[in-house]
């Protein structure tokens, strides 16, 4: 009997589930693992999904920034292995437009959440946008704050449950990716935390293009949304995302709306334009004008 | 085009400050019009496409300070100019540029205040808004110029301090210095000294972003230059990473502070005229230091004993400096575009029984030197 507490099941139980490195370690500060997110949360498969991209297009991690706001998502930038900005809430693009403006080799990703990005960071993604400025950014939309406790966002669908919706949602949300659309983004998608290998080659597109590019990717909060909306655990939610996640490339992005997170709903690469970004037209306009 | 336009100009205020920004390497301009900076926008967005800078027009203040942060780590010196409406919504992010030790340059012309106030006329009401804008204990470094010849010059040394400190600086202009018009001698560009940012020597696999040397300032790399480095808003360790722990909290603050409080000497610019024998000093600084120096020179033919201290670094403020003059003069005459900012450093810095006489003014018009002879004449008592 005494045997059995001289067994170190948890040193036991390292052994066996915990591999000595991970295949994405050289893009991923593992010395800053565990991560804060909670069980269940989707914003793991956006960095891995991410890096898996750099790797398979073999881009010089030494060129890649990445930059974010303030959120679960936004501490994304500290967890990824490239030069990483951790910005002050909502201010993820007009900082990562001063750095790819300033240093055009590098390949600037913003990865920040849908009340960062589109409540107080609005007026900064609309406009960069406008000005097809030559970024990606990787929105994580899981419909709430989740850092805050599960408040209501501007993704946050009409009559949702949040902690400041107690009675119900008042407000309608923002369609993403027809906002985006209308303001002049290049290459606009939709996928889902679980469409992993469909996300990851949508970011693979993403980054061998210029121009201002937008992958919304619906994660699900069990924690701070799913379980006040009827939604079930995080296996639940995901479940659902690829039940009722219908492709539809090409789709007209006014026909994208998310009007009730528990009914079918649209992804799939809405818009892929070839057009002049910022920094093409900037050098069309000032060789033309500055250097004769 | 050359980027030094070295010869004798009749420039502006703002036109000298931008050619300023330009002579001390600043290549990266952020900014949103804005009445009485909006002429440095103007000249830097003709300027910079013909010597490889970039100027980009953003969507309002906030998005301008975070593109120079950006910038700044991208390895270019940046700036913005605005005026205090925009600085408000600046701050925020200046706090950012503090916490990130990011050197920048923003450029405060200063109008008449509060809110949108008398925006085409001078005040010089952002002096404690520069010191206590963005939330938390931090220090900055602001300076101040009184004509176009310092708005040149001073723009460059606000750059140096910048660099050399890792810390966003603030020159503070007022739309009088703005749009004056004068004589600049613009140097050979080999007589201008510059300094730029430490670069961190070791290799990136050892490279601890935010471990400082003896001179409490970390070296700075870049974005693109292999290091991959993390920064963040948070409170941060050696690495950059956040902990969340007063432990950690409590150095990293002093550092930030302390960087600056312990060189106040070094970034201490002062002008003195007729202060030795002086019972009386006027203290006074950008636009009005000049109907200053008129009503000292008066006071002196008068044969009263009166001297000017013209600021120039407004923060950190100059505590020795009134100190030691505090043991010397019988008064001090605060003359200010504010309803009283200055005045209460020096009222900190004083004696008990030095009296500190204020005149001020709410903005909209410059001093009358009558008007300092009269805080002359109560400060003498």
């Amino acid at each position: 009997m005494s045997m059995e507490f001289d067994v170190d099941y948890e040193y036991q139980d390292r052994c066996m589930y915990m591999a000595e490195s991970h295949p994405s370690d050289e893009m991923l500060r593992d010395d800053r693992i565990p991560h804060i997110w909670c069980t269940g949360c989707g914003c793991g498969e956006i960095i891995s999904t991410y890096i898996e991209a750099v790797k398979e297009l073999d881009i010089n991690p030494d060129k890649v920034a990445i930059v974010s706001g303030i959120g679960c998502i936004g501490r994304a930038a500290g967890y990824l292995k490239f030069d990483s900005f951790h910005t002050t809430h909502g201010r993820a693009i007009p900082f990562a437009t001063g750095l790819k403006v300033a240093r055009p080799e590098l390949d600037v990703s913003v990865i920040s959440g849908d009340g960062d990005l589109f409540a107080i960071g609005g007026n900064h993604i609309i406009h960069a946008a406008r000005r097809n400025m030559d970024i990606l950014v990787i929105c994580s939309n899981n419909y709430t704050y989740g850092m805050t406790g599960g408040q209501f966002s501007p993704a946050t669908p009409i009559d949702s449950f949040t902690t400041t919706t107690p009675y119900g949602n008042c407000e309608r949300p923002f369609n993403l990716c027809d906002l985006l659309a209308s303001a002049g983004a290049a290459y606009v998608a939709r996928w889902t935390s679980i469409h992993v290998r469909r996300l990851q080659k949508s970011i693979k597109e993403a980054l061998t293009k210029k121009g201002f590019r937008f992958i919304e990717v619906l994660t699900p909060c069990p924690t701070g949304f799913g379980r006040r909306n009827k939604m079930g655990t995080a296996i639940d939610t995901s479940k659902f995302y690829q039940d009722h996640g219908k492709i539809d490339h090409g789709a007209d992005t006014r026909d994208v709306r998310l009007e009730d997170p528990l009914s079918d709903f649209s992804i799939g690469t809405f818009v892929d334009l070839d057009k002049e970004t910022y920094l093409e037209a900037k050098e069309r306009i000032f060789s033309r004008e500055v250097k004769k | 085009m050359t980027a030094v336009i070295t010869g004798t100009h009749f420039l502006t205020g703002n036109d000298a400050a931008a050619e300023g920004a330009i002579s001390a390497g600043c290549r990266f301009f952020a900014g949103y019009p804005i009445t009485p900076s909006t002429e440095i926008a103007e000249r830097v967005s003709r300027r910079f496409p013909q010597i490889g800078g970039s100027y980009i027009q953003m969507e309002d203040e906030i998005a301008s300070m975070c593109a120079i942060l950006g910038a700044s780590w991208a390895g270019v010196k940046s700036m913005t100019a605005t005026s205090g409406p925009g600085y408000s919504l600046m701050l925020e992010n200046i706090g950012l540029g503090v916490m990130m030790e990011t050197p920048t340059v923003v450029v405060n012309v200063q109008r008449g205040s509060p809110s949108t106030g008398i925006p085409t006329s001078v005040g010089q009401s952002d002096v404690m808004q520069a010191r206590w804008g963005s939330h938390g204990d931090y220090e900055v470094i602001a300076i101040s110029p009184n004509c176009p010849q310092e708005c040149y010059d001073f723009l460059i040394k606000a750059f140096n301090f910048s660099e050399q400190y890792r810390v966003p600086v603030t020159v503070l202009m007022d739309e009088c210095v703005s749009h004056m018009s004068e004589k600049v001698v613009i140097p050979k560009e080999e007589e201008i000294k510059l300094f730029n940012r430490k670069k961190p020597k070791d290799k990136p696999e050892k490279h601890l972003p935010f471990k400082p040397d003896k001179d409490m300032i970390p070296p700075m790399a870049a974005a693109g230059e292999g290091y991959k480095i993390h920064v963040t808003g948070l409170t941060h360790d050696y690495k950059g990473y956040p902990v969340m722990s007063a432990e950690c909290h409590e150095p990293l603050v002093r550092r930030l502070c302390d960087k600056i409080r312990n060189n106040v000497k070094k970034i201490t610019l002062i002008e003195e005229y007729k202060t030795d024998d002086a019972d009386v000093l006027v203290i006074a600084f950008g636009a009005v230091s000049r109907s200053a120096m008129t009503a000292v020179k008066i006071a002196r033919e008068r044969g009263e004993k009166v001297g000017l201290l013209r600021l120039i670094t407004i923060w950190p403020f100059p505590d020795h400096v009134i100190q030691a003059y505090a043991q010397k003069v019988k008064g001090f005459v605060v003359a200010e575009i504010n309803y009283g900012q200055v005045l209460y450093e020096v009222q900190r810095c004083a004696r008990t029984d030095n009296v500190v006489a204020h005149v001020p003014l709410t903005g909209g018009r410059l001093h009358s030197p009558e008007e300092i002879l009269d805080g002359i004449k109560e400060a003498g008592k």
